[in-house]
């Protein structure tokens, strides 16, 4: 049998941080999808904290995951509201429509 | 002692005062009668001026701390001489920005009481993350900083700019925080410990061998992460879209005090636990530094947008401050220090005359607005003059020496590439702050801006113009100040 350990963990991790990094950039639709990809990469960070606390024994990582996991729903509410504002002004969140500030 | 845990909070009352105050404004503000405009502006006239008075109180108690080295909340969180300098520094920018922000935000009708408030808090965040001491209480005082500053960037709510501007800081502001808490945790896994002393003493140990790879991965995102924070390339392309969306006093606030309170934090993360690292981050810090110092020098000459324009300075101004990170040694630290405090009045008094400029009671932004000024508003003029003067590094003025401490500390340190490319992309620098010069006094006058300008306004240019002017016969203060404050961040 395959003994599941920390470098599994550790690569779940990195897979979902670089889904949502390539979420954030390479999607065009719709806003939505953008947080959600920052949610993604935040619970990624989660697994690795929990996954490093479970390896060293050390209670650390999980406190830091509770505080991360406090942070983004926080981050997620100012989020949706600046992007509840930005649809009533524009009428839109696709991403290709936030370009009126170029340089 | 029965009461043991008391002591522990003293090294932390400046942020507890402001927490208190900025929760107090909060209920004030929300049980005054409101509803009509006028009881509104007086709301937010009230609670201005009080947070204000909040601010400069917070900064006493900070400077009543100064001395010694004192932890709190079991050790992730430090008093020290660099913590209180760079609070002074982050306090009065948000103090003065909010006295000169007053005028606009009355006039383009968005004088509401949150606005100072939520300044407050972010200062507070600011505040936190200055004295941060574990990677924990860093990853909450950032949030706290980043989470309010996403709020004002959108403040003007029915403005499709502003609400663009908020959008777009708040989804790269959160990919930053992401690759942070990565970095972070990679750290935290490969360590041990969230502890700055302890990764300090840790990495003094591990001896030539290093560490491994997943540390020096973790510094790589945390790396990445505060770049974005104090907007340096290639992690810059937030700023001049926030900068230009945002109100202009929010775009104020931005230049100052957040920028001052990520610097702070990012020297204090890598000469402090990664100090011993200098050898594996210290050519990053080069690149960011070179490309932030060339991108500002040169993408600023074709912007017509005054804000946009700034925002490029801002990018070349911190590539500068990196110079003295890069160095990685005390003279370096005790550069960015004179060259942060310079940066801030400087600043400060830049935004105050932009912030005066206004035709027909509406607010301009265009450089060409500014043709004639020189005629219509000589006193006003004459002090953007020496803002730009001194943003171009032009002795005898301040802005010169915050430059001269940086490349001397890179020169000493024998990175000779870095101290040319910074003077060379100085000069490139100075043909736009000249050029806002030459349209002020020689173009012609089609459209005077308004007259008069605010009081408050004229008391902070004034002051910050003299500042900029006088620095050079009595720089002893703030030198002797920083070189204190730099010390006490290596003696930790």
């Amino acid at each position: 049998m395959l003994e599941i350990g920390l470098s599994h963990y550790l690569t779940v991790a990195a897979v979902l941080f670089t889904l949502g990094i390539f979420g954030i950039f390479l999607n065009r639709k719709n806003v939505i999808i953008i947080l959600m990809s920052i949610e993604l990469m935040l619970l990624a960070v989660n697994i690795n904290l929990v996954a490093f606390s479970a390896e060293l024994g050390d209670l650390v990582g999980q406190i830091f995951a509770m505080f991360v996991l406090t942070v983004a729903a926080a981050e997620a509410a100012v989020g949706l509201a600046i992007l509840v504002v930005f649809f009533r002004n524009r009428g839109t969140i696709a991403v290709e429509d936030i370009n009126v500030m170029k340089g | 002692m029965a009461n043991a845990q008391f002591p522990d909070l003293i090294p932390a009352i400046p942020e507890l005062f402001l927490a208190g105050i900025a929760m107090a404004l909060l209920m004030f503000g929300v049980f005054q009668k409101g509803g009509r405009d006028e009881q509104n502006v007086n709301v937010f006239r009230v609670i201005s001026w009080m947070a204000v008075i909040g601010l400069v109180l917070a900064l006493l108690l900070t400077t009543a701390l100064s001395g010694g080295r004192l932890v709190a909340f079991g050790n992730i969180f430090v008093s020290d001489g660099y913590a209180v300098f760079c609070k002074v520094l982050v306090l009065t920018g948000s103090a003065s920005t909010l006295i000169i922000s007053k005028g606009y935000l009355e006039r383009q009708g968005l004088a509401r009481f949150e606005y100072p408030i939520l300044v407050i808090f972010a200062t507070l965040g600011m505040m936190m993350m200055i004295s941060a001491n574990d990677l924990i209480s860093l990853y909450l005082g950032l949030e706290m900083q980043s989470l309010s500053l996403y709020v004002i960037a959108a403040f003007q709510r029915d403005d499709g700019r502003s609400t663009e501007a908020g959008l777009k800081y708040f989804v790269l502001g959160a990919l930053a925080s992401g690759m942070l808490l990565y970095g972070s945790s990679l750290v935290y896994g490969f360590a041990g410990t969230t502890n700055f002393d302890t990764l300090a003493k840790m990495f003094t140990d591990a001896g030539p061998d290093g560490p491994g790879t997943g540390i020096i991965f973790g510094i790589v995102f945390i790396l990445a992460g505060l770049a974005f924070k104090v907007s340096a390339v290639p992690f810059h392309m937030w700023t001049p879209d926030v900068y230009e969306g945002a109100p202009t006093p929010v775009t104020a606030f931005f230049a100052v005090a957040p920028k001052i309170a990520a610097l702070a934090l990012f020297m204090r993360v890598m000469v402090g636990p990664f100090g011993d690292l200098l050898a594996q981050w210290q050519q990053i810090v080069v690149f960011i530094s070179v490309a932030s110092m060339i991108l500002g020098a040169f993408a600023a000459i074709n912007q017509r947008n005054i804000k946009r324009l700034m925002a490029y300075s801002s990018i070349g101004h911190v590539g500068f401050a990196l110079v003295g990170l890069a160095v990685g040694n005390e003279a370096g630290v005790r550069a960015v220090l004179i060259y942060l405090t310079i940066y801030l009045f400087m600043n400060v008094g830049t935004f105050a005359c932009i912030l005066a400029m206004r035709r027909g009671g509406r607010m301009v932004e265009g450089i060409d607005d500014l043709a004639g000024f020189g005629k219509t508003h000589p006193m006003a003029a004459l002090a953007l003059t020496i803002f730009m003067f001194s943003m171009a590094g032009i002795p005898p003025l301040a802005g010169f020496f915050g430059k001269l401490y940086v490349f001397l500390a890179a020169i000493e340190a024998q990175l000779y590439g870095l101290a040319i490319i910074g003077v060379l992309t100085s000069v490139v620098g100075s043909f736009y702050y000249l050029r806002i010069i030459r349209i002020m006094y020689f173009d012609d006058v089609e459209d005077p801006l308004d007259k008069p300008v605010d009081r408050d306004i004229g008391i902070i240019v004034t002051v910050t113009a003299l500042v900029m002017v006088l620095f050079f016969a009595y720089p002893a203060p703030v030198i002797a100040n920083a070189a204190a404050a730099a010390a006490s961040l290596f003696a930790g």
